[in-house]
């Protein structure tokens, strides 16, 4: 069973430079989440805040009744128990080979025999593709294994929050959609809370229940994915459709003679919204919901199209911009 | 540093961490410890055999000798060592790590990397100080010894009998008093120098450099207090 987190206020800065101001959201137990925004809108500094490594300036996280951005160290070890992280670049312990580094944590915080740590460390690495390669060490394999080996870390403790930076930078394509396939499943599997920040549009189209949206030292949006997918709101529209007419520019923001220069360019259509992922076993997520039913819901027309068995999931289909 | 004060006494405590450390300091100091230590007994003792010659007091040179040694060039090598070796290593080691991302994986599966890492760093240290400490002073008075006797024609009797003549237990004592802080200082600017290093690969290497440069100048500052107060503190023994 999964764990909500709810966040209100989050304020964070660097000296005098604001990342971000007045973040609130709660993200859903047991709902994948993923949280985009454009290179340096401070979405791995969100995922910090969030396990307690950066103290926010002001504002809560509240995760079973403790607030982690205020509260004890002793607490803030023991709230983090319930967590498991994917970082970037998996921060092995590059003294460990990878089966030692997915035992690190039964070891020192189980009284597990050797046995069933062996147990299930196999049973991670099989679930994440590594076997055969426990006796390596991280810097003997590739980035993209070494994310692998981070989510089977990650998992060893029956997390029931899974925090993931950037999943896919470094992945090829395939092992993008196995890995995300993955998180479904292991969604259905462990009911855990997720959160997933990227930059992929393909994944965080397909993946999620919930998006979020980091833009400009705000959140911008965060809510069901259909509601984000159907928005015509110009930084969600623009972003989630990998377009460049839009109010996001090369560096950060654009300015006003750029604003006014494409005023008379219209967005494109919102593309049609693709299926959700779904289990590759059958078995039902708690945290599925029929495709369309937040549209319906809510009496919002999904683009033309949406919800068919091909549609396609490229990013920028028809964001050619003809100035 | 206060952390680390108090990690100290918590449970559990990483035994295996110890003695791995500790056995990686000193397989990177010894052989350096002891090839200082020789040169280091030689010069004290041409430089103090030379002088007790002028004055007609060679059947003292031992004991100078011994003193010069126990209390001030035995913990300055293992100072020098200490940092050098041991805290260059620790700090690069810590670096590495964090700029990995390391650390903060170890904090966020629920484990206290000072408790972890540092304390069992820390402890070791000072072990080994202590240790390095007593190698010093016994190849320090050796290679004097044979300074003293072989090239200038000292006698090896009165090298030996004058020993005790200046030097006291209290001595040798403080000068072990002085290894286990100067462990402690090393140990603990390395792992803090560490732990902060920012910035990439570049970052460590800066770190490295602050934590050999500040330990130096810190064990030299605090080896002048301890041998002032010490010397206030003992009177030295009579003649």
């Amino acid at each position: 069973m999964g764990t909500e987190i709810a966040i209100e206020g989050l304020t964070k800065s660097f000296g005098n430079q604001l990342i971000w101001k007045d973040v609130t959201l709660t993200l859903p137990a047991g709902e994948i989440s993923v949280m985009l925004g454009p290179s340096g809108t401070g979405k791995s500094v969100l995922l910090k805040t969030l396990i307690g490594l950066l103290k926010p300036d002001e504002g809560h996280i509240w995760i079973e009744g403790t607030d982690i951005a205020n509260c004890k160290e002793k607490e803030l070890y023991e709230i983090r128990k319930l967590f498991g992280v994917l970082f970037q670049d998996g921060a092995m312990f590059g003294s460990m080979d990878l089966y030692d580094n997915v035992a690190f944590p039964l070891r020192e915080h189980t009284k597990k025999s050797e046995s069933e740590i062996r147990n299930i460390v196999m049973d991670k690495m099989e679930l994440v593709g590594l076997l055969g390669a426990e006796n390596k060490l991280p810097g003997e394999i590739s980035g993209g294994m070494r994310k692998r080996a981070g989510l089977a870390r990650a998992l060893v403790l029956e997390p029931e929050i899974l925090l993931v930076d950037e999943p896919d930078s470094g992945l090829d394509p395939v092992r993008t959609a196995y890995l995300n396939q993955l998180f479904i499943d292991l969604n259905a599997q462990i009911d855990a809370t997720f959160l997933i920040v990227t930059h992929d549009i393909n994944s965080c189209r397909t993946v999620p229940d919930n998006i979020g949206l980091l833009y400009h030292k705000h959140l911008a949006m965060f809510g069901p994915r259909e509601m984000l997918l159907s928005s015509e709101e110009p930084v969600v529209a623009q972003f989630l459709n990998a377009q460049r007419v839009g109010p996001i520019g090369m560096s950060e923001e654009k300015d006003a003679d750029e604003l006014e220069a494409e005023k008379n360019i219209k967005m494109p259509p919102l593309p049609p919204i693709p299926l959700q992922i779904t289990t590759s076993n059958g078995r039902p997520r708690r945290a599925a919901r029929e495709p369309g039913a937040w549209c319906r819901e809510n009496g919002v027309t999904p683009p033309p199209g949406s919800f068919g068995e091909n549609v396609s999931t490229a990013p920028g289909a028809g964001a050619e911009v003809s100035a | 540093m206060l952390d680390v004060g108090v990690a100290l006494f918590k449970r559990p405590f990483q035994l295996r961490e110890f003695l791995q450390q500790a056995w990686f300091i000193v397989t990177v100091t010894i052989v350096p410890t002891a090839l200082v230590s020789i040169p280091f007994g030689a010069v004290i003792a041409l430089q103090i055999g030379g002088l007790l010659k002028q004055f007609g007091a060679q059947s003292f040179s031992g004991s100078a000798s011994v003193l010069a040694v126990v209390r001030e060039a035995g913990p300055i090598a293992t100072a020098l060592l200490i940092a050098g070796a041991a805290g260059s290593a620790i700090a690069a080691d810590f670096g590495a790590r964090k700029i990995r991302e390391e650390l903060d994986a170890m904090m966020v599966l629920g484990i206290d990397p000072i408790q972890r890492l540092v304390v069992p760093r820390v402890l070791a240290c000072m072990m080994i100080a202590v240790f390095l400490n007593g190698l010093v002073t016994i190849v320090g008075v050796a290679g004097g010894y044979v300074f003293n006797v072989v090239l200038q024609g000292g006698t090896p009797g009165a090298y030996i009998a004058s020993f005790t003549a200046l030097a006291q237990l209290p001595d040798m004592y403080q000068g072990m008093i002085k290894a286990l802080i100067f462990g402690f200082i090393a140990a603990i600017v390395a792992a803090y120098k560490g732990m902060n290093a920012k910035g990439g690969p570049k970052g460590v290497g800066d770190a490295v450099n602050e934590a050999v440069v500040i330990t130096f100048v810190l064990l030299f500052i605090v080896n002048f207090f301890i041998s002032a107060l010490y010397l206030q503190l003992v009177p030295p023994k009579g003649m």
